[in-house]
């Protein structure tokens, strides 16, 4: 008996190690694999994630030296200084503004859009056109459009007799006009995604829903919504988290005035930084601008797990 | 019949409100000075002369070759990068794989511009203000991509890296010449998306760029709106088409691969 145990756990101790050596070498394949990713992802993004929370607890001189070790001083003058405190109001506003618009919006144009009819792809591709819009180019056009005198929507009021606006002179319109500007850029990727979700429906929910004398409205209602409400989730959580981030137009169509009604956050971190060159203080405001967008994205998907309708 | 007619006049109401600002903008380019200021809708006799002025006032179309070779390394490297970790996720089965697949995609939390001041000056010291690397490189890992590529990935059935791992075709000939073909539309998508996306890249390059050589189509339209628009808004205008024509005419030949990549995010997310 005793030879052949012996016999049994050599044959066990090597395929251990036979497999111990195979897992090792298959981890060093894996890494090699995602080395690139790995290294990028380190270098431009874990890298500076940690340096920006480390910026923000110290006071820096220009380019970034480092001179003292401060606390939370930076963040307590954030929530003190009324620009900041402004800034984050004006964030908030824009994407109650902008997000919300943009959805029934491009939801409406969806559910217009996905009727089978002749040429139907025409007015589909117009509809996601503004997904081919950069924002400078968007931004630019809009400008013109706001522009006091010489533009098209002070003309057409002028004909119907109404007076100018002062769209993006004044403090209490020049959000609005930038929210504008943003809803008109991000339809297109919004129709995108919802017009799949709508496609993905079952066509024989709406065979049986109309033989049982589901009207159109009722059709909308009763399936398209809700089995869509996956969709909708998804679109409303991108563009959220898209409209904290927005930047480019801001800085073409207003430079975050007038008395800074439109200094959005990321602006605001950008002046702070590369204009005022107080890097540390600007490192507090991202850090604020993480947590924002780290707690509405944790808050949504807990809401969305209960109240979406998944297939 | 009644709700055709109403979808249809629906359709085009909301096709013209939503596109009426582009073609504004072409009218508005073909325009003369004095018609842009007596606030015409239509130019009396459209002329090109206001491209003509914008291309050589301004180096646009140096601005226009550098937005096209920025966009394209971009779109180059994340194809590389995202599929080669993508294949990892899929094809090897290493240990830990799992936790670092979820490390990339809490990668996608962090909004990118809570790095741009640190990834600023990492650009500054490496002497990369200015250069198409320093553009560039700080794009070429892309969470998404590698989510969107593992998720077609996946779909690729095991029997053919069985058969090929029996015939004792290597991981890499197999990640070349099997995963890649099979995945031509993902790729697509992918490419198109990066491509866009750093062609609307508009906070990095005002940040690492100072002058003409490199600095890309977005950033020389806010040069020449601070130099001109006070009096050539034409100009401005004809700038502003040459620039959206690129990205809009690959958003028509390639919107079906973006609503694919898209909606794979959308759907399977």
């Amino acid at each position: 008996m005793e030879p052949n145990i012996a016999v049994e756990s050599r044959k066990d101790l090597t395929a251990k190690t036979y497999r111990k050596r195979r897992e090792r070498k298959l981890f060093w394949t894996g890494m090699l694999y995602l080395s690139p990713a790995l290294f990028f992802l380190v270098v431009f993004l874990f890298y500076p994630m940690f340096k920006t929370l480390y910026f923000s607890f110290f006071q820096t001189a220009g380019a970034g030296i480092v001179q003292g070790f401060v606390g939370f001083d930076h963040y307590t003058r954030l929530f003190q200084s009324e620009l900041f405190l402004g800034s984050l109001k004006s964030t908030f506003l824009f994407v109650l503004y902008t997000v919300p618009t943009g959805i029934v919006i491009a939801l409406a144009l969806a559910v217009i859009a996905s009727e089978k009819l002749r040429g139907i792809g025409f007015f589909r591709i117009v509809f996601s056109s503004s997904l081919g819009i950069s924002v400078a180019a968007g931004a630019t056009i809009w400008l013109f459009f706001f522009h006091p005198t010489l533009g098209v929507l002070n003309n057409i009021l002028g004909l119907l007799g109404i007076g100018s606006i002062k769209w993006l002179t004044s403090s209490s319109w020049a959000l609005v006009s930038v929210a504008i500007t943003t809803i008109w850029m991000n339809i297109g990727f919004n129709f995108i995604i919802l017009l799949g979700g709508i496609q993905n429906i079952s066509e024989e929910l709406y065979e049986s829903a109309k033989m049982d004398g589901a009207g159109y409205w009722r059709q909308l209602f009763s399936i398209t919504l809700p089995l869509l409400s996956p969709t909708l989730f998804f679109v409303s959580v991108v563009t959220l988290i898209n409209s904290f981030q927005t930047f480019g137009q801001i800085d073409i169509l207003t430079g975050g005035g007038p008395s800074n009604s439109t200094n959005l956050i990321v602006y605001s971190i950008y002046r702070e930084a590369f204009y005022n060159g107080r890097f540390g203080y600007a490192s507090a405001q991202a850090i604020v601008l993480f947590l924002i967008i780290l707690v509405f994205t944790i808050v949504q998907f807990k809401v969305g797990e209960k109240r979406v309708h998944y297939q | 019949m009644i709700k055709k007619i109403i979808i249809y006049i629906l359709l085009t109401l909301s096709a013209f409100l939503l596109f009426a600002p582009i073609l504004y903008a072409i009218s508005a380019s073909m325009m003369t000075p004095q018609e842009i200021f007596s606030g015409a809708l239509i130019p009396s006799s459209p002329s090109l002369e206001a491209y003509s002025q914008a291309v050589n006032r301004v180096p646009i179309l140096q601005f226009l070759f550098n937005s096209f070779v920025v966009s394209f390394i971009v779109m180059l490297g994340q194809l590389v990068v995202c599929s080669l970790a993508a294949y990892a996720f899929v094809f090897i089965p290493f240990k830990g794989r799992n936790f670092l697949f979820f490390v990339f995609l809490s990668t996608m939390l962090i909004p990118w511009e809570a790095t741009v001041i640190p990834n600023y000056l990492t650009i500054l010291n490496l002497g990369w203000m200015n250069t198409y690397q320093g553009l560039t490189l700080p794009f070429f890992a892309l969470a998404f991509g590698v989510f969107l590529l593992r998720q077609h990935f996946l779909t690729i059935p095991r029997d053919i890296f069985e058969s090929a791992q029996m015939d004792g075709c290597s991981r890499f000939r197999f990640y070349w010449s099997f995963v890649l073909p099979l995945s031509k539309s993902t790729l697509s998508a992918l490419g198109i998306y990066g491509f866009l996306t750093t062609w609307n890249m508009y906070l990095w390059p005002l940040l690492v760029t100072s002058n003409n050589d490199v600095r890309t189509v977005q950033i020389g339209l806010k040069m020449m709106i601070a130099q001109e628009s006070s009096t050539n808004w034409n100009m401005v205008m004809a700038a502003v088409v040459l620039i959206l024509l690129p990205t809009l005419l690959l958003l028509f030949f390639g919107l079906k691969y973006i609503r694919k990549g898209l909606l794979a995010g959308a759907l399977k997310g």
